[in-house]
């Protein structure tokens, strides 16, 4: 008679094998999400499994929001209608000049037999919550694909750049800001046209012109735009404001910081730019391999 | 009924056995906590991760390892955070909690939760350590702020989550239970 242990007993592999195993498992998946990106297509999955619990979890936090609107006080309606009355009469000279300027630009670039501006469309979208994901900055808004958001669109608000679309469910979409770590945008002084790229310094509140000489020409209070050169963002879009330029002769490059222009953090409303200048086409060679490595991620997001 | 018919045993009081459903039911509730929205995120406690070694400690052979990891691959495709990342830090959580199972449950509840505040902590710091590691920033102190919040809440979710268990069916006069 053979002697077996009872089923009963019987508990499977050791912890400290099971934990090992799984060790290994989130290891090898987190190696592969961060250096490869291959990891897109369970992320997919998952988060549609998810998608539901999300929804359900944030239902309450939206309602809240939706009535705290309804039941926003006379007096705060009031001051803001003043403030915003006030706001656009500031900015009124300016849009009165724009159409002149618009008309003027347009025979000048024709002179010029320059590429013109693809008119600008956008979606209106609001910011629902922050991510969830403290060593990121990220929001997410309540428009996705069905409103036809799309990945690698640029987001604004009413003062400049907040950030661009990085990842998209069918009812929401997730915008990476500015002042991300990792969110690099091709930039332009105002003053003297320099070009150079920002970075969100890490610290989720300021930016970081990274990689310009020590003695570059830029200087406090220097505006920065979009250069447009990535194909991503627009021309022109107010991006920062440089509020502090160190400069270390050791040092290669000089530390350049600015203020966001976008109010990064406080803002509800945002605007999705949907149809932005026509990209130059990208080089031959390189671009198929590209695609093909990272298919689901936007152009200029790591 | 009477209160006298309740026989007071303080921690030997014994327990019902527990219904895998309410297990199911306390982690979907702490997944849904964890994926509510919030405007800021400083002190806002990990939930998920608390039910998970209160499971681990009060029913090692119900909830393991292998569930927290598939748990934390959830989170981590909602938070679109790095895939694997909860899964690794909730994987070691239970692994923690498992083997620290025996010991744990001979202390008083503070105690206890002193136990589960170093088990938390622990996976925060490997969590931290995965993303500093793949470049990402420091996010300062207040990253760790929601372990101790979620440690203080310990004796709270024993009394929520054993409370099933304590009541009997059939009380009885003469039985400890």
């Amino acid at each position: 008679m053979d002697r077996q242990t009872p089923a009963f007993f019987h508990r499977g592999p050791a912890p400290i094998a099971r934990v090992t195993f799984f060790a290994v498992l989130s290891t090898l998946l987190m190696v592969l999400d961060a250096r490869f990106q291959y990891a897109e297509p369970l992320r997919q999955v998952l988060a549609l499994a998810a998608y539901p619990i999300q929804q359900v979890a944030a239902a309450p936090v939206i309602a809240y929001g939706r009535l705290a609107d309804f039941f926003a006080s006379r007096s705060a309606l009031q001051r803001e209608n003043e403030a915003l009355r006030a706001e656009q009469l500031r900015s009124a000279p300016a849009l009165l000049a724009l159409d002149a300027l618009k008309a003027e630009n347009e025979v000048l670039r024709e002179t010029l037999a320059a590429r013109t501006k693809l008119p600008q469309s956008s979606i209106f979208a609001e910011i629902v919550y922050a991510g969830r994901d403290p060593f990121s900055r990220k929001v997410i808004v309540d428009k996705g694909s069905q409103q036809g958001v799309q990945l690698g669109q640029p987001v604004i608000d009413a003062r400049g750049v907040l950030g661009q679309i990085t990842r998209v469910h069918p009812l929401l979409a997730e915008v990476t800001l500015v002042v991300d770590k990792d969110h690099p945008v091709p930039v332009q002084v105002v003053r003297n046209g320099l070009r150079g790229v920002v970075y969100g310094s890490g610290d989720g509140a300021t930016l970081e012109l990274r990689h310009m000489a020590t003695n570059a020409e830029v200087e406090v209070g220097d505006v920065l735009v979009t250069s447009g050169i990535d194909g991503v963002y627009p021309r022109g879009l107010p991006v920062a404001r440089v509020t502090s330029v160190e400069r270390d002769a050791a040092a290669a490059f000089a530390d350049i910081r600015c203020q966001p222009a976008a109010e990064v953090g406080s803002n509800r409303q945002v605007l999705v730019l949907t149809a932005g200048e026509a990209a130059p086409p990208p080089p031959a060679a390189e671009a198929p391999t590209r695609k093909a490595a990272k298919p689901k991620r936007a152009r200029n997001v790591r | 009924m009477s209160d006298e018919g309740r026989v007071r045993l303080g921690r030997e009081h014994i327990l019902l056995p527990v219904k895998v459903g309410f297990i199911a039911t306390s982690l979907a509730a702490a997944l849904l906590f964890n994926m509510m929205p919030w405007r800021d995120l400083r002190g806002v406690p990990d939930l998920l991760a608390l039910v998970i070694v209160f499971w681990c400690v009060h029913q090692p052979r119900k909830m393991g390892t292998g569930l927290a990891w598939a748990l934390g691959l959830v989170m981590d495709a909602a938070n679109g955070t790095l895939i694997g990342q909860h899964a690794f830090a909730y994987a070691l959580l239970a692994f923690g909690a498992q083997t620290l199972h025996r010991r744990i449950l001979w202390f008083p509840l503070w105690q206890q939760a002193l136990h589960v505040l170093v088990l938390l902590l622990a996976s925060q710091a490997l969590t931290l350590l995965v993303r500093l590691l793949a470049g990402g920033t420091f996010p300062g102190w207040w990253f760790f702020a929601g372990s101790l919040i979620a440690a203080a809440l310990w004796p709270a979710a024993t009394h929520v989550l054993l409370a099933p268990q304590r009541r009997p069916e059939i009380v009885d006069e003469n039985r400890p239970i």
